[in-house]
């Protein structure tokens, strides 16, 4: 393998990686004020992009993004005010159930307004075939704006929840429910804005990634199942951590097709994902002792 | 009852397990006063209930000269594989509708019950053991594709239920069985006028690239075994997962094996994603694609990278384009027209494979003047001559297609729209 191949493989595995770190940072906020897994993530990536295509057409691309992006926000607030609230002994087990069913719900609705078709925004830079050459290297430029903003988004989030008085409070939710209640903090409004904070981030992500990736209505479902991989391998709750497991599993993919046949490439991921768990269950990049303190 | 469509008052759809499904068994034993001693009372009120309402509705639609022809459709309305089922769906409700408006084939109604398989095998399997035992329907249209056909195949063989898949790998009807026709072209002729036209354009190194479905996995045992025979190496052969999102790896492995041209074949989304990163990393070189990139939709989202990809179909594409003097036109251009009309969206191959079902059917049952199963299947297996939206068929006791290479027409995509080659 030449130099040039080498780095075209890994330019995929990035590719793949940041989408994949984008849906699993929605995993996080989540995990991190509620300590549960919410399965309709991967729909609030679906809705964005969706919302977004059909904005497109009347609104200019930013504002369309802008807009679809405020529009699943309120749909996150609507369905944590409407479906998780009034839980009255919110339990882990009962919350996965709940999120699994509005996974099902938002999907089915978003059948029922959109239809069964493919769609995507149209790529930020150029077209579809656009691309950037370095030496021999071909890189798409939307694959930089997902870097980009990945990036960006992965930043502020970590300031966010380290140094504003907010985010600390969600944390706190976190770590320790009843803890947070006594100190002041009000426990359900924490929930309402994670919900909030992780949809919007996930339609961000489904605008984005929706010129590479395709968007449809049932499209959110492998997408977060490869960002709950990607979460998991992280280490739960950590955005940075998934940003960086992303491009890890994306490469290492990427490199499985050069070596074995592509229909393995899934394979792969889910192997490695599978040792994780043994060797490591925290994931690559969290801390063991955080992890036993957790209740899922 | 819920899923009951007031405005075409024949069409139901039914997926398994809604109260519509179960409503409607009650409403045959609660109409025909046969109440099960067994089932609960409230069940066997709301059974009579359902049934007082049904009979009211029966009234309401008007008296029924004849006794209704039962057809049953097993399509992926939704799912993955819903860009076939979606257009097969709308387009035999359209077809239903026009028909009973008409007084039905020879004074009978047609009673049409679409059921959503979501293209999984499993799930057209109970669909068709229902529409068979349950419905006692005189013959299956669809499923959609290769997958969920194969599965049921057998099953119409035995009920002796006539199928007429809408799904394109060669299989379903190689070898023959008695009671399976099916109206797409067979996919081993458009991997022929593929190789054809790679031979023209002097091309003898490919790289292979298929979808992990049933279309793919037929598709690529085609061309494996056609290649040898054209002339044609295969330098690189891949297979990706049905939901990929992104296949630069898988193209930068074509490219890096050298070839001259990539043939993709699927008919998932994938297919247009293939096309892009194709693109994307420099490949240079002509795309072909399978016939399953006959969707107006697919090219609208690869954008700029679906310009001059190359792929056999039939001509409804080309319908408005086709010189006056071919024999199709006239077909493809009204089933064109109306379901564009009626729909407010662009028809496509697939909605006239089922165009092309249900129009077999009618028209045998029309020749053999009866609804006896063995008689229609018998009338279909020597229609010749049958002019629909995928060719001109001929059937015969060795041919349940009915179709060769000539139903194919090469095109490619000019300026975002399908043009003759």
């Amino acid at each position: 393998m030449n130099l040039d191949l080498f780095l075209q493989y890994v330019v995929a595995g990035i590719t793949y990686g940041t989408i994949y770190g984008i849906v699993a940072i929605g995993f996080n906020i989540i995990y991190n004020t509620t300590g549960i897994i919410n399965f309709a993530q991967g729909e609030f990536v679906m809705l964005g992009g969706m919302t977004a295509v059909t904005l497109a057409r009347v609104l200019p691309l930013p504002a369309a993004i802008l807009v679809a992006v405020l529009v699943t926000t309120v749909v996150g607030a609507l369905i944590e005010i409407l479906f998780i609230r009034w839980l009255r002994h919110p339990s882990v087990l009962r919350m996965i159930v709940i999120t699994i069913g509005l996974s099902i719900l938002i999907r089915e609705v978003a059948l029922h307004i959109w239809g069964e078709g493919v769609r995507a925004l149209p790529y930020f830079t150029g077209t579809s075939v656009t691309s950037i050459r370095l030496g021999g290297v071909y890189i798409s430029p939307q694959v930089l704006w997902v870097v980009g903003i990945s990036a960006v988004v992965v930043a502020i989030l970590g300031g966010f929840f380290r140094y504003t008085l907010l985010g600390m409070q969600m944390r706190a939710c976190a770590a320790n429910r009843d803890a947070a209640r006594l100190c002041g903090i009000s426990a359900k409004n924490m929930v309402t804005l994670s919900f909030m904070l992780s949809a919007g981030i996930g339609a961000l992500g489904g605008c984005i990634v929706s010129p590479i990736t395709y968007v449809s209505y049932d499209s959110g479902v492998p997408l977060a199942i490869k960002g709950f991989t990607v979460a998991i391998l992280g280490g739960l709750g950590n955005s940075a951590a998934s940003a960086g497991a992303g491009m890890l599993l994306g490469i290492l993919e990427s490199f499985s097709v050069s070596v074995l046949p592509a229909a393995y490439k899934d394979v792969i991921s889910v192997a490695i994902l599978l040792v994780i768990l043994f060797v490591r269950p925290s994931g690559l990049f969290g801390s063991a002792e955080v992890a036993r303190l957790k209740e899922f | 009852m819920n899923e009951n469509r007031p405005e075409s008052g024949k069409v139901r759809h039914l997926p398994a397990g809604s109260p519509g499904f179960y409503g409607n068994r009650d409403t045959q034993r609660g109409g025909g006063g046969q109440l099960m001693t067994k089932e609960g009372e409230m069940r066997g009120k709301i059974g009579v209930i359902i049934g007082i309402v049904a009979f009211a509705l029966f009234l309401g639609a008007g008296v029924q000269a004849a006794e209704p022809i039962r057809v049953g459709a097993i399509l992926a309305v939704t799912g993955g594989a819903s860009f076939l089922g979606g257009p097969e769906s709308r387009t035999l409700e359209m077809l239903v509708e026009e028909v009973n408006a008409k007084g039905g084939i020879k004074g009978h109604k047609v009673e049409l019950f679409i059921m959503d398989s979501e293209g999984k095998p499993e799930k057209a399997v109970s669909f068709a053991k229902q529409l068979i035992e349950e419905k006692k329907v005189l013959a299956i249209l669809g499923p959609s594709t290769s997958g969920e056909t194969m599965q049921i195949k057998g099953l119409a063989e035995e009920a002796k239920t006539i199928l007429l898949s809408c799904a394109a790998a060669e299989v379903i009807v190689n070898p023959v069985a008695k009671w399976v026709f099916k109206t797409p072209q067979k996919d081993s002729d458009a991997i022929q006028a593929i190789f054809n036209q790679m031979k023209e354009m002097k091309i003898t190194k490919i790289g292979v690239l298929s979808g992990n479905t049933g279309f793919g996995k037929a598709g690529k045992g085609q061309i494996e075994k056609l290649a040898p025979e054209n002339g044609i190496t295969i330098v690189a052969n891949e297979v990706y997962d049905k939901a990929s999102t992104d296949l630069t790896a898988e193209v930068t492995k074509v490219k890096a094996a050298g070839a001259e041209a990539i043939l993709n074949w699927s008919i998932v989304p994938a297919q247009s994603i293939v096309i892009k990163n194709a693109r994307q990393i420099g490949f240079v070189g002509p795309i072909f694609q399978s016939h399953g990139f006959g969707n107006i939709k697919y090219v609208a989202a690869a954008g700029a990278a679906a310009e001059g990809v190359i792929f056999p179909a039939g001509r409804l594409l080309v319908a408005d384009v086709l010189p006056a003097s071919n024999p199709q036109k006239a077909v493809l251009v009204k089933y064109k027209n109306d379901y564009e009309k009626k729909y407010k969206e662009d028809a496509s191959t697939f909605g006239g494979h089922a165009y092309d079902a249900f129009m077999i059917l009618a028209k045998a049952i029309e020749k053999a003047g009866s609804t006896d199963k063995e008689k229609v299947r018998d009338t279909i297996e020597t229609m010749r001559g049958f002019i629909g939206t995928g060719g001109v068929f001929d059937f015969s006791a060795e041919d349940h297609n009915g179709l060769d290479i000539d139903a194919f027409e090469l095109l490619t995509v000019k300026n975002g729209k399908f043009a003759i080659y």
